[in-house]
């Protein structure tokens, strides 16, 4: 059976993956709009950081991240000086680091949903008297709602198997920033094979389940590509 | 109430200029070639091209002018696509209710009835648009834009993608909408016989730009117009039915051009009918003939006339109130020295009722 720091861990990571989400569709949702529509034709430099998390080594992000958020960067600086605490090794932190990090894995789902979705019911829903603000949430988003999902499902499940990222700017605090995909490390360190079993075969199974559900529920709409 | 407006727009490849004023009731007919700008004007009236430059104004309120350009969804206009647009994430009555809960007007429930009614589709409500036919999707359409009660009603070649039956099965609502409510409508078509069916104003484009616009028949009739050296060239004719004998299914119709008669089949009396006279069945004789076994002869005067190839000469009539298209051989107008201002005797071979 996992141990208490273990079950701590699992909590930590559940949080983390859940806030970063609803993070991640909070801003990722207008980002992905904007890029869906947009003509301006310096486009692809955003597209391309938004797609940087992919293929940088989570080490290199995390590094960056680091520099960033300690009370000698521009983001812990700036913490420090409205009198709140520098964000490196600290749980508000991670959650930074993991919506950097899950980005992509957020806002190319929704683009491609939005892309799918297209012009005309747009204009549609406006020949109908609907407002712009109301035709996105009574006709693009409905529409889009495969992407959502895929967006949420994705973005939860990545956060969840964050490993680099997190041992860069959050440590390795039992209780406050470990997170599962660290104690496992420290338990094949340890060579406690039986608890990294345990946390190991957990994570799966969790991310196995939600991989399912999403492609279950996409089949009728698009399938997931990336 | 009128429609007037005035626009430009540059894109580059294509440009568009010109300026009109249509009618504030009945059926003004956009026609013309795929590409000629047909729908991007529609689309400017209905305010989904925010470059065009211009100006516009329905029945005395100002949709667009250098000053101002009211968003789409603050102009009281309905817009049908040329592919139905049903949202396929509402049941049809929640597509019907989209519009009407968010038009000016109270949310009653008398004009949604109205539409349904009109467009016979009380039978579909409950159904999702996946389940319908091409044909009853734009039934719907038609329908959710006239629930929300607009000032103006664009209707963007809404039979073009539909094969031949389905659009003999929505023709006879349009003409429904058209005898039934006053509503102005622009109907974009590239099909002269939905043209000939519902138009009362038609207006010719081209590249662009307005070849000529006017009341239907004096179109139609236009002979410096490609449009009546068409093979298919005709004449359309307004008129309500005064007789009908039951021994031989002859009806009577009182006409812009005088009493006209045709094998119609049964018919009420008073009713409105609009009539369609080829112009290769009408013909001309100096003379009233006698013993004809022509139902139609009517004096009349040449107004103009133009070669059509080698063999043909097409001939302007005005019969009555109104002009009618005689298509007659090159010979016969030569040896019947067939001029503009000759009196003649019309012979109308043929009526076919429109719709």
């Amino acid at each position: 059976m996992p141990g208490s720091a273990d079950l701590t861990a699992l909590w930590i990571t559940l949080q983390l993956a859940a806030v970063s989400t609803l993070i991640l569709l909070v801003l990722g949702t207008p980002l992905a709009w904007w890029l869906a529509r947009t003509q301006w034709r310096f486009r692809f430099v955003v597209e391309a950081m938004v797609a940087l998390p992919l293929v940088l080594p989570p080490t290199v992000l995390g590094f960056y991240l680091l520099i960033a958020l300690g009370p000698e960067g521009p983001i812990g600086g700036l913490m420090e000086a409205l009198g709140g605490q520098p964000l490196a090794f600290t749980f508000s932190g991670l959650v930074i680091g993991s919506v950097v990090y899950s980005l992509p894995f957020v806002v190319q789902p929704l683009q491609n949903a939005f892309s799918a979705v297209g012009r005309r019911p747009m204009e549609v829903a406006a020949t109908l008297r609907a407002s712009p603000l109301d035709r996105f949430f009574t006709v693009a988003v409905p529409l889009a709602a495969p992407g959502f999902l895929t967006a949420a499902v994705l973005g939860f499940a990545h956060t969840l198997g964050e490993f680099g990222v997190v041992l860069m700017i959050g440590g390795n605090i039992p209780g406050s920033t470990q997170v599962v995909s660290i104690a496992v490390y420290d338990h094949v360190e340890a060579l406690d094979y039986t608890s990294a079993h345990w946390l190991s075969g957990g994570l799966l199974l969790m991310s196995m389940l939600m991989l399912m559900a999403v492609y279950a529920l996409n089949r009728r709409f698009l399938v997931v590509r990336l | 109430m009128s429609i007037e407006l005035a626009f430009r727009l540059d894109r580059g490849d294509f440009s568009l200029d010109l300026s009109l004023a249509l009618p504030g009731a009945g059926v003004s007919a956009v026609f013309g070639p795929s590409g000629c700008g047909k729908t991007t004007l529609l689309r400017i009236m209905a305010g989904l091209e925010r470059l065009a430059v211009g100006h516009l104004r329905v029945g005395g309120r100002t949709w667009q002018d250098v000053n101002q350009f009211v968003p789409p969804h603050q102009r009281a206009v309905g817009y049908v696509f040329q592919e139905p647009s049903l949202f396929p994430h509402r049941s049809v009555e929640g597509n019907l209710r989209y519009g009407l809960r968010r038009s000016q007007g109270s949310g009653d429930s008398a004009r949604l009835e109205q539409s349904i009614e009109l467009l016979g589709i009380r039978h579909l409500l409950a159904r999702r648009p996946h389940q319908l036919s091409g044909g009853e999707q734009q039934r719907v359409a038609i329908a959710r834009a006239l629930a929300m009660e607009p000032a103006l009603l664009l209707l963007d070649e809404p039979l073009a993608g539909l094969d031949q039956e389905r659009r003999g099965e929505i023709l006879p609502y349009l003409e429904r909408l058209h005898r039934e409510l006053v509503l102005p409508m622009v109907y974009v078509s590239h099909s002269r016989e939905e043209v000939a069916r519902l138009a009362d104003h038609l207006v010719l484009m081209d590249a662009g730009r307005v070849q000529a616009e006017g009341a239907l028949t004096d179109v139609f009739a236009r002979l410096d117009l490609a449009i009546a050296g068409q093979p298919g060239a005709e004449t359309v004719l307004e008129g309500v039915v005064d007789d009908y004998d039951p021994r031989d299914g002859v009806v009577r119709v009182n006409s812009d051009a005088g009493p006209l008669h045709a094998v119609l089949g049964q018919m009420e009396t008073g009713q409105p009918v609009r009539l369609q006279v080829q112009a290769r069945d009408v013909s001309v004789a100096l003379t009233a003939p006698q013993d004809s076994s022509i139902l139609n002869v009517m004096p009349a005067r040449i107004e103009d006339l133009a070669e059509q190839g080698t063999g043909h000469v097409m001939l302007r009539l005005r019969v009555g109130d109104t002009v009618l298209l005689a298509r007659v051989s090159r010979r016969s107008a030569r040896e019947l020295s067939l001029a503009p201002g000759l009196e003649v005797h019309a012979q109308v071979k043929s009526v076919a009722l429109l719709g």
